[in-house]
């Protein structure tokens, strides 16, 4: 129907072209002159590790997100897009990872929004509605979404599909997905990719990310690598191999101190088939001085495992043993007093209390221990204090600064410092580097050891296979909240993380 | 394959979706229900004799007040915002109504119109500021409910004034419940307007801005239409509320911003925005009055009403979480 439609081209025309984007977040650059340029009558796969620009240039490229610098042309024409309806008039649908239903309203509502058929005085008729959402459903083969139910009651999976049947149906002529089918199972995958065929076919144009290779070398005829916010390449033709170097490149300016080696000894923290939401029978252990990373792609379980091991999340069976005594953790409390220490990766909302002094945010764990009579012996507290800032080289004027005045990596340190205060022999730290700038990077890394070297326990996760492969003793891959391959130190490399997990994914 | 298996299941019927949706609706109507009950069987207690017209009529017309501006403020709370300037708007509009109407048609009909729109003006303001401003509703309507309540004492410093006889005839009968009829009104025009854009409009923003904007919904607007439509409503409580009392008072809607909100509660709405029906608001209006009418014929001493008031409310909402909650699990 859009043959004849304004502003459309043929096959082989170009549909979108970015040019040398650069965007950052509070100082970390997500894309720094990143391009990225797709044609009509073509797939085109946008891949990369987690954390590499993709979904950045996506959202970007739906109006989700301004460009700091750089320029957008949509059909040959200059894009200003300030809002996803501005992407809407050049004909551009986007699937945006985070969905954008409106959780309290029905299917039917929320695929016709504004579009709804009315009946008298221009009032909605809500039975034609539910026939209309029926039909789009069905004409793309859905039959097992009910069109009256409220989205909040539907699966996961059933929401993708949801979410994707209104892009689809708004019939655009360039089709935006990002990890669209991070939820769905085999069957609802391979329906995507018939209709992305479809409107290859068709001459539109669809660009898609995904961590799985097996879909990505089935549906897509052209392929672009974003490594660390810029493009790398783009190619008709690429093996697995090839893209997983691109992918990981090596990083001149990423620097790993040597890793201690540490006695192999009785566990310090162990797991026996520990189960909870998104968690299936994880079974592991660390022993004093090891550094055990954990990897795998995103969204795998790794944070209900750190969540379940802190306590926050709850375990639904088997247990956590500390130095070979069983423990009940079922709160951050019991956790902290077994000695376990959690590093979350979003300091704003898991760990610091932004406008409070850095002395306070790193008091807080130990406040019982030190007060005397509920009252807090001040000089004892500016001792312990200056002591963490100046070991940890935080680098704040002085302690009474407040913490939301720091810089991200700064920030980071002060939450490990509070950890270190309060004494504990597992340290669980959740992708502690990310968002941060490559010196303080460095002193994280030298900290980590540390930890090691001091006979506690660590185990941490990270989105950084290169930072899994170099500071790991070893490296448990999980997959689907369960841990699916064991690789070991010496001689890993980041492309064995990252191939590690992709083939797991693979696997399913 | 499950999939088509689950087909029939998952296709409920229509009356199950329904009730999926209305939980809270149901849930304030079975509350009145218990609640009218439990009055008439204290009312016969004490009077050996059933409640009839009169009984009906004036909890009809006391309720109105409450019933209006409770649709007004549950407007502006499926938004996810908060209007508690809607007390000061009724100081403001019964007192400007007790001071300048007279015994005659052509000024009643014209101070019900500016009254009428006075409210929507004060409305508008909120609106603008909530909606351009992007300033906090609670703040917003903290601000203008104190400029509301200063207006309004500058308006009628004292108690006085006299609102017209055949005024109060004609919007709340004393012999008759005719009020009803607005209730009747009211429930149908919300059932247009839940079919009208802006009634989407406002769910969609409720559930969630972002989304409701990437699907082309104008939120600035909304927000400026639910405020409007509030203060609209608030006025026209303001009149009732002076119908009521045959005078003016410019501290008696003070309260109104408080009940408001429990009316919107009890009906089933959530204060987070997005999910209800304004129809339970109007339930809820009805149970507050029923509260006060049961305490009232047990003899409760008035000056404990507010604490007991306060206390149903706190079991009326504990029950609806656990039997929502009931229901969900049962679903699930």
């Amino acid at each position: 129907m859009s043959d004849g439609a304004p502003g459309t081209a043929g096959a082989g025309e170009p549909a979108v072209e970015a040019t040398r984007i650069s965007k950052s977040f509070g100082g970390v650059n997500a894309l720094e002159q990143a391009s990225f340029s797709a044609r009509f009558g073509e797939v085109h796969a946008l891949v990369g590790e987690n954390g590499a620009g993709k979904s950045t240039m996506i959202k970007i490229l739906g109006g989700r997100l301004r460009q700091d610098a750089g320029e957008l042309h949509i059909k040959g024409r200059l894009a200003a897009l300030h809002s996803p309806l501005d992407a809407h008039k050049f004909g551009v649908r986007t699937v945006f990872q985070e969905l954008t239903l409106l959780p309290g309203m029905s299917v039917s509502e929320n695929l016709l929004l504004n579009h709804e058929p009315r009946g008298a005085f221009g009032l909605i008729n809500r039975r034609a509605t539910d026939q209309k959402a029926d039909a789009l459903l069905a004409d793309l083969g859905i039959h097992h979404i009910d069109p009256r139910a409220l989205i909040e009651d539907i699966s996961l999976a059933a929401r993708q599909v949801v979410e994707i049947v209104r892009a689809i149906s708004q019939d655009p002529d360039i089709l935006f997905l990002d990890e669209p089918t991070s939820s769905l199972v085999e069957r609802e995958a391979q329906w995507l990719f018939g209709h992305m065929r479809r409107l290859r076919e068709a001459g539109k144009c669809v660009i898609f990310t995904s961590h799985r290779w097996a879909e990505i070398a089935g549906v897509c005829n052209r392929i672009s690598i974003f490594r660390n916010g810029r493009d790398v390449g783009s190619f008709d033709e690429i093996d697995e191999d090839e893209a997983i170097t691109l992918m990981t490149g090596r990083r001149l300016d990423s620097y790993f101190p040597a890793r201690t080696e540490y006695t192999p000894a009785a566990p310090l923290l162990e797991t026996r088939e520990l189960s909870g939401r998104g968690l299936h029978d994880v079974s592991l252990s660390v022993a004093p001085g090891e550094i055990v990373g954990v990897g795998g792609l995103a969204g795998q379980g790794h944070r209900e495992l750190f969540f379940t091991l802190f306590g926050a999340d709850k375990a639904t069976s088997g247990e956590i043993r500390i130095g070979g005594v069983a423990k009940a953790i079922r709160s951050p409390r019991d956790a902290i007093r077994a000695g376990i220490a959690l590093v979350p990766e979003d300091r704003k909302s898991e760990g610091l209390l932004l406008p409070m002094p850095v002395r306070d945010n790193l008091t807080l764990a130990i406040l019982p221990r030190i007060a005397r009579l509920g009252v807090l012996p001040l000089g004892l507290e500016r001792k312990l204090t200056s002591r963490i800032v100046d070991a940890l080289k935080v680098r704040t004027p002085n302690v009474r600064n407040a913490v939301g005045n720091l810089s991200g990596g700064n920030q980071q340190k002060v939450l490990i410092g509070r950890w270190l205060l309060a004494e504990p022999s597992v340290f669980l730290l959740y992708d502690v580097t990310r968002g941060v700038d490559v010196a303080t990077k460095r002193e994280i890394y030298d900290l980590i050891l540390r930890l090691a070297a001091e006979n506690r326990a660590v185990l941490f996760y990270s989105s950084d296979a290169e930072e899994l492969a170099h500071l790991s003793h070893r490296v448990l891959v999980m997959r689907e909240g369960a841990v699916v391959s064991q690789l070991h130190n010496p001689g890993l490399s980041a492309e064995d993380v990252v191939s590690a997990a992709m083939k797991a994914t693979l696997a399913s | 394959m499950q999939a088509d298996r689950n087909q029939a299941s998952l296709r409920a019927s229509r009356s199950a979706h329904w009730i999926g949706r209305n939980i809270g609706l149901l849930l304030v109507f079975a509350i009145l229900a218990a609640a009218i009950v439990l009055y008439c069987a204290i009312y016969f207690v004490q009077q050996n004799t059933l409640p009839g017209n009169f009984e009906l009529t004036s909890t009809v017309n006391n309720t109105m007040p409450l019933a209006m501006s409770g649709l007004g403020q549950a407007i502006v709370i499926l938004t996810r915002g908060i209007d508690l300037s809607v007390g000061g708007i009724m100081d403001f509009t019964n007192a400007l109504a007790a001071i300048h109407m007279q015994d005659n048609p052509l000024s009643m009909v014209v101070w019900t119109a500016v009254v009428l729109g006075a409210g929507a003006l004060g409305g508008l303001l909120n609106g603008l500021l909530v909606g351009y401003g992007r300033l906090q509703p609670i703040l917003v309507t903290l601000a203008t409910l104190s400029i509301f309540q200063g207006v309004a004492l500058r308006v009628l410093p004292e108690p006085g004034g006299a609102i017209p006889p055949r005024y109060t005839a004609a919007l709340v009968n004393t012999d008759q419940p005719y009020a009803l009829l607005y209730v009747l009104a009211a429930a149908l025009l919300w059932m247009a307007l839940r079919r009208a854009r802006i009634g989407v409009a406002l769910f969609a923003v409720g559930n969630d801005e972002q989304s409701a904007r990437a699907h082309g919904v104008d939120v600035v607007r909304t927000k400026v239409i639910a405020y409007t439509l509030s203060g609209l409503l608030a006025a026209a409580g303001g009149l009732c509320l002076a119908a009521n009392a045959t005078a003016g008072d410019a501290t008696s809607g003070n309260g109104f911003t408080l009940t408001s909100i429990v009316a919107v509660v009890l009906g089933g709405i959530s204060l987070f925005g997005g999910r209800g029906n304004m129809i339970g608001a109007l339930a809820g209006a009805f149970v507050t009055t029923m509260i006060v009418n049961i305490l009232f014929f047990a003899h409760i001493d008035p000056l404990y009403q507010s604490f007991y008031e306060g206390l149903f409310l706190i079991i009326a909402v504990v029950l609806g979480a656990a039997l929502g909650g009931l229901l969900k699990r049962g679903r699930g």
